[in-house]
C-alpha cells in the first residue's frame, strides 16, 4: 500500500484503498465458499460411503478386469484368418454382426439427437431469462426441460419398451427425450449470453417476439447450438450403446450378454469398436462444425 | 530510431502494403493517412508483428524485429504498444485489471495467472488512470464505460507497458469530436514525454493539428512523407486525384466515422 501513498496523489490512494477493501471482501467470500464446499464434499462422501479405503482396496481389481478382457493377440499370427488363435480376425470373429449393430446404434443416436434438439430449440427461447415472453412461460419451459433431463434414459427406455415393444424405437424416444432436456438448458443459456442490441433493433422495427428469436437471436447463437448438437451426438452414441441393456435396440443387448456371460475378449472387441465409432464421429463432427460455421460467416 | 525497409504484405493476389520504406527518429509523432484499403492498418499491425510481413525488414535501434520469435517477440510487442479503433479491452474484467494487462509480460507466469500484481504496479496503474481522470472507475467493469473512457483506459494500458513506441490504429474513428480531442491530446501528451507515436488517422485536419510529420499511403504505396504544412490541398489532389473534402468523406466512410471536414462544410 505504501507505493500508492508514495505517489501522493489522492485519487491513487483512494483507488488503492478501494481495491484493498474489495479484495478483502472477495477473500472472505472465497474462504467461506471453500469451507462450505469442503464440508459438503465430506458429507457427500460419508453418506455415499465413498471411503478412501474402499477405493484403495478396489483399485487393483479394476486393473485385473482390464487384464482379463485384453485380447490374446500374437505377433506371428496377427493377420491370420479367423480360425487361428491370436489373430485380430479371431478376436473380432463376429465383426459383421457387431458392425451392423453399431451402425444401428449410431443411427439411433443421430435420429434421437435431431429429434431431441428440435424440441430443445423450441423450448430454449421461452426458457431464456433475457427474452422470455412471460415469467409463466419461463418457468413452464424450464421445468419441462428439467423433467425431461432428470429422469434417466434407462427409465424412459423401460417405459417405452413396455409401450412399443423391444426394438430401437423405444431407445430412440428415450434418448431424444433426455437430449431435449439437456440441450434445451444449454441452448437457453447460450441465448442468455447473446447481445440484445440486435433484439432491440428488430423490436423497434415492429417485429414480433418470434421475429426477434428468428432474426436477432438465432443467427448469433447458431454456432454455439451446432457445437452443442454435435457434442450431444457423441454423448448419445454412448447412451445408445448401453440402452440396449433393457431391450431398447442397438449394440447394448449384445454387450450386456457378453458382460454377464464373462466373454472377456468379446467385451474388449465391442468396446474397441464403439471407441472407433465415437472417434470417427468426432472427426466427422469437427469437419461438419467448421463447414457449418464457415458457411454462416460467409452468408453474414 | 525505427527503420522500415521495403516492407511488403500480400494477401493472396492483393498487395496490402507495397515496398514501404520509412525511418522514424525517436520521439516523433507521425500521422499515417490514406483511404480505405490503403494499407495503414496492415502497416501498423506489421510493426507490432500481429501480421507478418511478406517481404522487407523492420529494424529498431539496430535490432531486426522481423526475425524475432517467442520471448524476444513478446518483449518487442511490449515495447511497441498498440491502441486499437475498437479499444480491445476485456469487457468483463475491471478497469484496473485491464490496465495491468500492460504489465503481464514482466510478471512471472504463475502469479500473473492468479491476477497477482505488486503494490507498485497497482499504484502505477491507478496513477495512469488518474492522469486521464478515470481513477474512480478502477473497480468497475470495462463495459460500463463510454467509448471515450474505454479508449483512455486502452492508452493507460499502453503506458503500463513502458513502451518506446505507441502504435495507434484509428484511435478516434469510433469516438465523438469531444472524446476524439481528449484522446488525441492524451497521445500528444504521451509523445511529449519522449514516446514515439505512429497514429493512423482518417481525418486530415486531425493529422495536421497533432502530428510532426505526415505519411500518406495509397494502394499500399508511400505517396507522401513530410511536415503537415507541405500537405496542401493541391498536393492532396495531386496524390489522390480528389479534393480534400472528398478525401475526408471517403476516408471517414471506410472506418465508419463522421467526416469532420464534410460535417463542418454542411
Amino acid at each position: 500500500m505504501s507505493a500508492a501513498y508514495a505517489t501522493g496523489l489522492p485519487a491513487v490512494i483512494r483507488g488503492e484503498e478501494a481495491y484493498q477493501a474489495a479484495r478483502r471482501q472477495k477473500r472472505i467470500q472465497a474462504l467461506l465458499g471453500c469451507a462450505v464446499l469442503f464440508a459438503c464434499l465430506l458429507a457427500a462422501a460419508w453418506v455415499s460411503e465413498a471411503y478412501p479405503a474402499t477405493l484403495w482396496a478396489g483399485l487393483p481389481r479394476i486393473g485385473e478386469y482390464f487384464v482379463r478382457i485384453t485380447p490374446d493377440l500374437r505377433w506371428a499370427t496377427l493377420f491370420a484368418g479367423s480360425e487361428t488363435e491370436g489373430s485380430i480376425a479371431f478376436w473380432m470373429y463376429r465383426l459383421p454382426e457387431w458392425s451392423l449393430l453399431i451402425l444401428e446404434t449410431a443411427n439411433m443416436a443421430a435420429v434421437a439427437t435431431l429429434m431431441g434438439s428440435a424440441v430443445a430449440l423450441l423450448l430454449a427461447f421461452p426458457a431464456a431469462r433475457n427474452i422470455t415472453p412471460s415469467p409463466l412461460a419461463f418457468h413452464l419451459a424450464r421445468r419441462t426441460l428439467e423433467a425431461m433431463r432428470t429422469i434417466p434414459e434407462i427409465v424412459y427406455a423401460l417405459i417405452f419398451v413396455w409401450a412399443f415393444g423391444i426394438g430401437p424405437l423405444a431407445g430412440i424416444l428415450a434418448i431424444a427425450l433426455h437430449s431435449a432436456g439437456a440441450n434445451g438448458k444449454l441452448f437457453a443459456e447460450a441465448i442468455e449470453n447473446a447481445d440484445l442490441k440486435a433484439w432491440e433493433g428488430v423490436q423497434s422495427a415492429g417485429g414480433s417476439w418470434m421475429h426477434g428469436c428468428r432474426y436477432a437471436v438465432l443467427p448469433q447463437v447458431l454456432p454455439n447450438i451446432i457445437s452443442y448438437l454435435l457434442l450431444r451426438f457423441e454423448v448419445n452414441i454412448r447412451s445408445a450403446s448401453v440402452i440396449g441393456f433393457v431391450g431398447a435396440g442397438g449394440v447394448g443387448e449384445e454387450l450386456y450378454k457378453v458382460i454377464s456371460f464373462n466373454y472377456y475378449e468379446e467385451i474388449s472387441a465391442i468396446v474397441v469398436l464403439v471407441i472407433i465409432t465415437v472417434s470417427m464421429v468426432d472427426l466427422l463432427s469437427e469437419r461438419l462444425r467448421h463447414a457449418a460455421i464457415g458457411r454462416l460467416e460467409g452468408t453474414r | 530510431m525505427l527503420e522500415i525497409e521495403g516492407l511488403t504484405r500480400r494477401f493472396g493476389a492483393k498487395t496490402a502494403v507495397d515496398a514501404v520504406s520509412l525511418s522514424v527518429p525517436a520521439g516523433q509523432m507521425v500521422g499515417v493517412i490514406g483511404r480505405s484499403g490503403a494499407g495503414k492498418s496492415t502497416m501498423l499491425r506489421m510493426l507490432n508483428r500481429l501480421t507478418d510481413p511478406t517481404e522487407g525488414r523492420i529494424v529498431f535501434d539496430g535490432t531486426d524485429v522481423t526475425a524475432l520469435r517467442g520471448r524476444a517477440l513478446r518483449d518487442w510487442r511490449m515495447r511497441c504498444a498498440m491502441v486499437f479503433q475498437q479499444f480491445n479491452l476485456v469487457q468483463r474484467l475491471d478497469v484496473l485489471t485491464n490496465v495491468l494487462v500492460g504489465r503481464l509480460n514482466r510478471r512471472p507466469m504463475l502469479s500473473s495467472l492468479l491476477r497477482m500484481f505488486t503494490a507498485e504496479e497497482r499504484a502505477m496503474a491507478l496513477a495512469a488512470l488518474d492522469r486521464f481522470d478515470l481513477a474512480e472507475t478502477a473497480l468497475q467493469r470495462a463495459d460500463t464505460l463510454s467509448g471515450g473512457q474505454q479508449q483512455r483506459v486502452a492508452i493507460a494500458r499502453a503506458l503500463l507497458q513502458e513502451p518506446s513506441i505507441i502504435l495507434a490504429d484509428e484511435p478516434i474513428a469510433s469516438l465523438d469530436p469531444r472524446n476524439s480531442r481528449i484522446v488525441m491530446e492524451a497521445l500528444r501528451g504521451v509523445n511529449r514525454e519522449g514516446i514515439t507515436v505512429l497514429v493512423n488517422l482518417h481525418d486530415l485536419a486531425t493529422a495536421r493539428d497533432y502530428c510532426d510529420r505526415i505519411v500518406a499511403l495509397n494502394a499500399g504505396r508511400l505517396v507522401f512523407d513530410g511536415p503537415p504544412d507541405d500537405l496542401t490541398a493541391i498536393r492532396i489532389r495531386e496524390i489522390y486525384g480528389v479534393s480534400e473534402e472528398e478525401f475526408a468523406a471517403q476516408a471517414a466512410e471506410a472506418v465508419g466515422a463522421t467526416p469532420r471536414l464534410a460535417a463542418a462544410v454542411a
